[in-house]
């Protein structure tokens, strides 16, 4: 708490002190994840540089080991970060551990209102604790799961017909999850140009977080709920309802019969290749792969559409990826980072990010009349971060991660047990956890 | 008359330092010599390892640096102990430990054997086969990826064109039965090299007058084989033994980068169990109690090994 304080009152300080006016140069440093839309930052940084006379530095971590090396960084009170756009499950961590600087004074002085942001983006990478207004970040990347689909494949006149008569309906962007698991098993091993072909690409990843972003996509539409909503942390029931038993044992069967063999431990780097080298007729993944699909020789240039989550029997839901951009604690450039925050939320900037391929999260940028058509997949982004959920954010958000990536895969790609079995381990897993957090 | 390098260095030693280093006993400078090494050894391995006992008795997780850090006794021990999961990776780890060793030392033998004879293109063999040895454990672990990989993957083709099934019907790394043969497959081609330069060295300090006896008694080849080779050769396998027996004890780059460990928990070696518990969930208390757990299995198993090695070298 106290030490809580003392950010708050630092970074009351450093406002107080007007950061137009600073006037030292500082080499800072951002910390992200190596992904393209790392790329983009590096090139809209550049208008900062110029107009600050700050240099920006860059420590860019694969996806598969973002985590790993930035919480031990954050943890160790490391100050290779000056700022750090850290994962939408960090916020909790970052808030009560003290990693990052709390920032409503800073947006209260600056003018920085939270409500000229998408609202989802706000809550899931923003607040702490939820639903409070209490912000540590800055929305900086706006994303969610969703799927791409090899639109030429589904219009060819013979795979149309032969769909209709095996299926009864067209074959078209499905409405379900049902209707996207015929889908996936039309085109499962199927002969395209003399290619065999596969149906979905979806994530299976263990190491990381790869399959747990990908099953709650079918859970959350089955019924799953992380807890009770009357009653906080109380698990029995939700995590492991009907619904959500059945949802899981969708995944497994969409695992089992339409995906392609070999792809036990996919997530987004190996979805993205199996789709571009054309070995599946969709994939399963976040938002940030669009622009490079339609730039793709290819599966771009018109033949791939975009979807986003289908609904389930308990509704339609996709999981939220996507980050806030914070200041590290830690640094001792907070006023030039705190000078980049304030950059960076500019509405003309944040048009830029969004020319360069960067998903913004600002209202006027995404509400603009002439969004949706901007780009094939705008409306797609539009339509999903409108029914976006998003896992734990807890400070033990990690050692929430690690049990259901291990009982989800054991059970998805490993047939190990059953899903009820699975997913009543996942509950005694989490509930060990919060005990031990003191909040059972 | 001429003056050795001491002798000179000695001379221009300045006379204050001279004076002082007379006043100094042998067994004070040899102290001198040796206490930056032993410094080093203290700071870099005896110091982490008492540390690591004394946190195997706490609840310590270093991701909660402001949490109370409580005395637990033997509880992480005997919950690591009685924990299903651990001796799943135990037996995964022993799976893995067994084949490699066999597969290896039979292989490397071979090997040896063959290159210990002389023929044309000796040396150009001997080179292509340590090859893969000199890889990194990460390139050959994304090197076998590809070439387990069911639509592309060359291996899948050749079990193919040997079996006649289809070489997308199966996968070696996504498939639980297959997975553990995977490694298995990727270590043996990596470092039967090793076993085979160790061998090599056995088989080359035979001298050959013992053979040229042989030949007298008119033993066979086969006779030769088994009365004189293995049993002189004997000590340097088992040093073979020993050293891929620790090495992939903790074996960890080269499945990770192959399979995480998956699928489920089928390759999840113990090194890759404790790297979990250690610094994904964070538990630096339990994952103590887990290290020292397996080092007192290394170091336990090897010193039996080492006394067994000995009594095979005073054979």
């Amino acid at each position: 708490m106290k030490t809580r304080f003392m950010m708050s009152t630092a970074a009351g300080a450093v406002l107080a002190g007007g950061l137009s006016t600073a006037a030292v140069a500082e080499d800072l440093t951002l910390c992200w994840a190596a992904w393209d839309p790392a790329n983009a930052l590096i090139e809209l940084s550049k208008d900062f540089e110029a107009q600050s006379g700050h240099t920006m530095n860059f420590e860019f971590v694969p996806w598969t080991s973002f985590a790993d090396r930035m919480l031990n960084e954050l943890n160790s009170g490391g100050q290779l970060c000056d700022l750090m756009i850290g994962d939408s499950q960090w916020i909790g961590g970052g808030a009560e551990n003290g990693h990052y600087v709390k920032l409503n004074d800073f947006f209260d002085a600056n003018g920085i209102d939270m409500a000229d942001f998408i609202p989802a983006t706000v809550t899931g990478y923003a607040e702490w604790p939820k639903n409070t207004p209490n912000y540590y970040a800055l929305p900086a990347f706006g994303d969610v799961v969703g799927w791409t689909y090899r639109k030429d494949w589904f219009e060819r006149p013979e795979l149309q017909a032969e769909f209709m008569q095996t299926y009864g309906r067209a074959l078209d962007v499905p409405a379900t999850l049902e209707e996207l698991k015929d889908i996936a098993e039309f085109f499962q091993g199927r002969d395209i140009d003399g290619t065999t072909v596969y149906g979905a690409a979806i994530y299976t990843e263990r190491g990381s977080e790869g399959i747990t972003m990908g099953v709650t996509n079918v859970l959350y539409n089955y019924g799953f709920l992380y807890e009770n909503p009357d009653q906080p942390y109380d698990l029995e029931g939700f995590v492991n309802s009907e619904g959500a038993i059945a949802g899981l044992e969708f995944y497994k069967e969409l695992y089992d019969i339409g995906t392609p063999p070999g792809s036990s431990n996919w997530y987004m780097g190996e979805n993205i290749d199996a789709y571009r080298s054309g070995q599946v007729a969709m994939q399963m993944n976040f938002a940030f792969i669009w622009p490079g699909v339609e730039a793709d020789e290819n599966v771009g240039g018109g033949r791939s559409g975009y979807f986003p989550n289908p609904a389930g029997p308990a509704g339609q839901f996709a999981q939220l990826g996507g980050q806030g951009i914070s200041v590290v604690a830690y640094s001792e450039k907070q006023d030039a980072a705190l000078e980049y925050i304030q950059w960076f939320a500019q509405p003309s900037v944040q048009a830029k990010w969004w020319e360069l391929g960067g998903y913004s999260a600002l209202r006027a940028v995404v509400e603009d009349p002439g969004f949706a058509t901007s780009q094939p997949y705008a409306q797609t982004f539009l339509d999903s971060m409108a029914i976006v959920k998003d896992f734990w954010a807890e400070p033990a958000y990690a050692d929430l991660l690690i049990p259901m990536q291990e009982r989800i895969h054991n059970y998805v790609v490993a047939g190990e047990g059953t899903a009820k079995e699975a997913l009543d381990g996942l509950v005694r897993d989490w509930t060990e956890v919060f005990e031990d957090e003191g909040k059972l | 008359m001429s003056f050795s390098p001491i002798d000179r260095a000695a001379a221009k030693t300045p006379n204050g330092v001279a004076r002082r280093i007379r006043g100094l006993s042998d067994r004070t400078i040899a102290w001198i010599f040796v206490a930056p090494t032993i410094f080093l050894l203290l700071a870099v391995n005896i110091f982490p390892l008492i540390w690591t006992i004394r946190l195997s008795f706490t609840n310590f997780r270093v991701n909660r640096p402001n949490n109370d850090v409580e005395w637990v006794g033997l509880q992480n021990y005997q919950r690591i102990l009685t924990d299903p999961d651990i001796w799943q990776t135990m037996q995964a780890t022993a799976h893995f430990l067994i084949w490699t060793i066999i597969l290896q030392v039979l292989i490397g033998f071979t090997l040896a054997f063959l290159i210990n004879k002389k023929f044309k293109g000796n040396d150009m063999w001997t080179t292509i086969i340590v090859f893969p040895m000199m890889l990194s454990p990460a390139v050959v672990g994304n090197f076998w990826t590809f070439l387990y990989q069911p639509q592309i993957g060359l291996f899948n083709y050749v079990v193919a064109f040997f079996t006649g099934v289809d070489p997308a019907s199966f996968s070696m790394i996504g498939d639980v039965n297959l997975a553990p043969w995977a490694i298995i497959i990727a270590d043996t081609w990596m470092w039967t090299p090793f076993v085979m330069l160790i061998c090599l060295a056995g088989l080359r300090s035979i001298p050959d007058s013992i053979y040229e006896a042989a030949e007298c008694d008119r033993a066979s080849k086969w006779r030769q084989f088994w009365t004189i080779t293995i049993p002189m050769a004997l000590p340097f396998l088992m040093l073979a033994i020993l050293f891929r027996g620790i090495e992939n004890f903790k074996m960890f780059d080269l499945v990770v980068q192959l399979t995480g460990g998956g699928p489920g928990n089928t390759t999840t070696l113990t090194s890759i169990d404790l790297k979990r518990e250690a610094f994904e969930k964070w538990r630096t208390g339990y994952s103590s109690a887990y290290a020292v757990i397996l080092f007192v299995t290394v170091f336990g198993l090897a010193s039996i090994y080492v006394k067994a090695l000995n009594k095979v070298k005073e054979r």
